[in-house]
């Protein structure tokens, strides 16, 4: 089936090692919390301060921004916008494009600057693209990550019932 | 594009309700909005203009329950249901799993949800997506008001059935939800075709709104399986 075809999961090495990445750029860049967002609005991981807003409704108006931008981009005759910048009175957000399927979400106060967020950001792209390049290639294979809803059908009757 | 997260025990798929404009998409999420646990469900998102018309989308993530250990979460969105928001339409579809047309039973609607279905075939084919291989339900909505088409003539203009080609699939298929119909058939012609699964509905009573979402999420969860 092409939808599952183009699915993909990460395991808890991938996880540990994208929160790792995370956690050294927050400390790096003194921001106060990351969000690693799908593009089609799906929050991947939380690292940091725990946000005190709705993660996923924020993880789906994110994936909503960077499409509308990614369009705009096109419009001007550019490929995409790879960076957005929000400014707030207090809270500022910076977002990046990761391997083109994630995005990158950096939150932050005036106990940092946005010069800052924007060099360590960048590292961070570049880390975290090499990470999700692995986890994409695996993609949904089923020798690496088991179906965990294989001969389920039963299971699956039952709920609706 | 459904999301297993391993970490949380979670898979999340995304279904999107789509249809002409003004024909129920918004009022079914806030039914099941209205409806479920507060713990089971989300913040219900909309991104509309100031006369409540869908500008890029609702959003509403609930929980239909846990199958073996992992929770299964359903990101539900609408798209904007006028044509002049398509570019924010096609948007919403990038990673779908599940696909519900609520279609306007009013004879007046007819051509809109025609419409409506050839633009979902259009965004989605511009995509790579094959809505007859996917989980897909229609939902002819309104279906208490006095200018309803039937659901013969419903089915003829929105529903008349894809050809199928894999010969393991042509057998027939009855639809379990409607005794002595079929999802899948062979025509007098010889050709097998097959139709996706319809339900009734008045979604600002709530009427087939739950009927819904539950075919539809069991479709897309067993794709998966």
């Amino acid at each position: 089936m092409p939808v599952s075809a183009s699915s993909w999961s990460f395991t808890e090495d991938d996880f540990g090692a994208i929160t790792k990445a995370l956690e050294r750029f927050l400390a790096d860049c003194n921001a106060r919390c990351a969000l690693l967002v799908d593009r089609t609005g799906q929050l991947v991981a939380t690292v940091g301060q725990r946000p005190d807003f709705d993660p996923t409704a924020f993880a789906t108006l994110t994936a909503a921004d960077f499409s509308a931008n990614d369009q705009l981009a096109k419009l001007v005759g550019e490929n995409d916008f790879s960076s957005l910048f929000h400014q707030g009175e207090k809270e500022s957000m910076y977002l990046a494009d990761v391997a083109r399927r994630v995005i990158l979400v950096v939150l932050f106060d005036s106990r940092t600057t946005l010069g800052l967020v924007r060099i360590k950001m960048r590292q961070t792209v570049v880390e975290l693209t090499q990470l999700f390049e692995i986890v994409f290639a695996r993609g949904g294979s089923a020798e690496a990550v088991p179906n965990i809803l294989a001969g389920a059908d039963d299971e699956i009757d039952k709920l609706f019932q | 594009m459904s999301m297993i997260n391993y970490a949380s025990r979670e898979i999340n798929c995304k279904i999107v309700y789509y249809g002409p404009g003004l024909g129920g998409k918004t009022t079914n999420l806030e039914h099941v909005y209205g409806k479920v646990q507060p713990d089971t469900r989300g913040k219900l998102i909309s991104l509309a203009t100031e006369t409540e018309r869908t500008l890029f989308f609702d959003f509403l993530p609930v929980d239909l329950g846990t199958i073996r250990g992992f929770k299964t979460r359903f990101h539900l969105y609408t798209v904007p249901g006028q044509v002049y928001y398509n570019a924010s339409r096609k948007l919403i579809l990038k990673g779908v799993d599940g696909i519900v047309f609520v279609g306007d039973s009013q004879v007046e609607r007819m051509e809109a949800n025609q419409e409506a279905m050839q633009n979902l075939y259009d965004n989605m084919a511009e995509y790579g997506y094959d809505l007859t291989t996917m989980p897909f339900v229609i939902q002819y909505n309104k279906r208490d008001l006095p200018n309803a088409a039937s659901i013969r003539e419903l089915q003829a203009s929105l529903n008349p059935g894809w050809e199928v080609t894999e010969s393991t699939r042509m057998r027939p298929l009855a639809d379990p939800a409607h005794p002595g119909e079929r999802l899948i058939e062979q025509l007098p012609t010889g050709e097998w075709i097959e139709r996706a699964p319809y339900l009734e509905a008045v979604a600002v009573s709530g009427e087939g709104v739950f009927e819904t979402l539950r075919a539809v999420s069991k479709l897309v969860l067993k794709s998966l399986a």
